[in-house]
């Protein structure tokens, strides 16, 4: 797939050990520049914990005067949801990576993926494995230490269909946030600022992904709107999974819809780098 | 006691500089460079706009459930949306004014040009901390007002016995700036740490979620009496009323108007004052402290 964009087809003759070789070194240089920050990247990761406890305060606040539920959630499951969604979002979000691609755009390094026999999305998604690979690593702890202290806000482990299907969720959730967000950060080829528009995706992405609330609070015609995006699966499908709100036929079709989500937006990509690269004009060293 | 003698030696050769005069020129600059880049300029207004129209979304929902934020405090619709049109003229005006600029300072050390604002005869902290003004930010600013005015408007008309006095409008804008000025003082404190760290990018973000704290009524830092929600939420309001006092930089002024009768108001107006400006001293001192410590990157 990778080998239509390859200026250089030596590769194309490489073995597949060699190519395994290769991709096995570039992981293993990223993971290795990671873990350079792992002290940046472990007061990073117990720092994002922090909203959830003003979350856990205000909703508190909030059932005081209500009895029972909002939304078919109650107190509880509110707070489990807000816990879940950061799960979701340790997958799902890419920082700086659709900035870091119109960056290398416009200041000309994009140059480096078109003269080495390297496919830059491929490239990237490996950067991307690795950096999460190694926040995860560093992240346990600061997440098991939460969910420990949360453990009373969870109803009892969720059958086994439900676990695999929200592990599904999350993987997909990874592969989808990549490909959203690169293919995003890829427009810096006809756009050279891409900044601003990046800015009114992180909005959306913050609140459309149910970040910010379950989005099945939302009433009627708003829960339509959410349903047609793919933002709903970087947060809210996965915690809405694991809570037992989505079951059955739905969850499976939705399980397809997210893969075809995905499939969307790797073909965007690939045509976006295709065509991109056809515009693209570098100029001196 | 370094800097101190510096600044003598300065003011021996160049006359103390014109500082409205200074700001001005920045804030013109500022313009200027906006303006240039107009589409820019106006998405990003849109789209701080957005954020906030979306955040008072998220509160009319809440408020489609409950009809006040907590037990007898206070908090009712209306209420609550003087505090967070406060909230948005705090949050708008430090982003338009020194938020581009505590990100450009992190990134001066880093890159060492520093050197050349530690060259110009100037407060050092003065001009690393307005060199840039972020004019899109005061939408959210303008917006806000409209706001604070309505649910004002609201209060008067529908509460019994809701008056505003003359005295609430001047010191309404006094305990803003008192919150901006405990906000910035923070932030400058944090960017500051990057002589010493390198790389703070988690310092920085630091920022964004102790502030987070400020974003709500003091009253729902608690819970039920036996659970662990009750020393917590009690230990948090202590923490960030007193020690970083940022929970007093919005609720003081929200409250001021909002809630003018509350038996806490006076003890805690007095406290914001006095924690204004401690916080700016110590991060006053802190910054010229990791000024002696900068070395510059040698290029």
């Amino acid at each position: 797939m990778s080998q239509i964009t390859w200026k250089d087809d030596r590769a194309l003759l490489a073995t597949l050990q060699g190519k395994i070789a290769t991709w096995g070194t570039i992981l293993r240089i990223c993971i290795e520049e990671r873990l350079v920050y792992r002290g940046d990247f472990a007061l990073g990761t117990l720092m994002r914990f922090l909203p959830i406890v003003t979350q856990i305060f205000l909703w508190g606040s909030i059932f005081q005067n209500v009895a029972g539920k909002i939304a078919g959630y109650t107190y509880d499951n509110i707070i489990a949801y807000y816990l879940l969604t950061m799960v979701a979002r340790a997958f799902s979000s890419m920082p700086g990576l659709a900035s870091g691609i119109a960056g290398e755009i416009r200041d000309g390094s994009v140059k480096k993926y078109l003269i080495q026999p390297i496919d830059m999305i491929g490239f990237l998604l490996l950067n991307r494995v690795a950096h999460k690979l190694v926040y995860y690593g560093v992240a346990i702890g600061p997440f098991a230490l939460v969910f420990f202290l949360c453990r009373s806000f969870f109803p009892s482990a969720p059958p086994m269909e439900t676990i695999i299907a929200f592990s599904a969720s999350l993987f997909m959730s990874f592969l989808l946030g990549f490909f959203l967000e690169a293919a995003i950060g890829l427009i810096g080829f006809w756009f050279l600022e891409v900044s601003s528009l990046l800015f009114v995706y992180m909005l959306f992405n913050f609140f459309f992904s149910g970040h910010m609330f379950p989005l099945d609070v939302l009433p009627y015609p708003w829960n339509y709107v959410f349903e047609a995006m793919p933002l709903q699966y970087l947060a809210y499908f996965p915690a809405a999974v694991w809570l037992g709100k989505i079951e059955g036929d739905q969850l499976i079709s939705a399980l397809w819809i997210e893969a075809a989500w995905i499939l969307f937006f790797i073909v965007i990509c690939r045509v976006a780098f295709r065509r991109g690269v056809r515009r693209y004009s570098g100029f001196g060293g | 006691m370094n800097e101190v003698q510096t600044d003598t030696t300065r003011e021996q050769i160049h006359p103390r500089p014109d500082y409205g005069r200074v700001f001005l020129t920045f804030a013109r600059n500022s313009l200027v460079r906006d303006m240039t880049f107009r589409s820019n300029f106006i998405i990003e207004t849109i789209s701080s706009l957005s954020w906030m129209f979306m955040n008072l979304g998220f509160y009319l929902l809440i408020f489609s459930y409950t009809n006040v934020i907590g037990v007898a405090t206070g908090w009712t619709q209306y209420q609550f949306f003087v505090f967070f049109a406060t909230v948005a003229i705090v949050n708008s005006l430090v982003q338009t004014f020194f938020m581009p600029n505590a990100q450009e300072f992190s990134e001066m050390i880093r890159t060492g040009n520093l050197d050349f604002a530690l060259l110009k005869p100037i407060d050092t902290q003065f001009l690393i901390s307005l060199q840039k003004v972020n004019w899109s930010g005061l939408g959210n600013t303008g917006f806000a007002l409209l706001l604070l005015v309505f649910s004002l408007g609201k209060l008067y008309s529908e509460q019994a016995g809701f008056r505003i006095y003359p005295i609430q409008m001047i010191l309404y804008p006094f305990y803003i700036v008192c919150g901006i000025t405990i906000l910035y003082s923070l932030m400058i404190a944090l960017s500051a740490t990057s002589v010493w760290l390198g790389r703070n990018q988690s310092l920085y973000n630091f920022w964004f979620y102790i502030t987070n704290f400020s974003r709500y009524p003091m009253e729902i830092y608690g819970g039920p009496s036996g659970d662990a929600r009750r020393w917590i939420g009690q230990s948090l309001k202590s923490f960030f009323s007193y020690c970083i006092p940022v929970l007093l930089a919005v609720n003081v002024p929200a409250r001021l108007l909002a809630k003018p009768l509350d038996p806490n108001n006076l003890s805690l107006a007095l406290y914001a004052v006095f924690g204004t400006v401690v916080s700016f001293s110590v991060s006053r001192m802190f910054f010229y402290r990791a000024l002696r410590s900068y070395r510059s990157t040698g290029s």
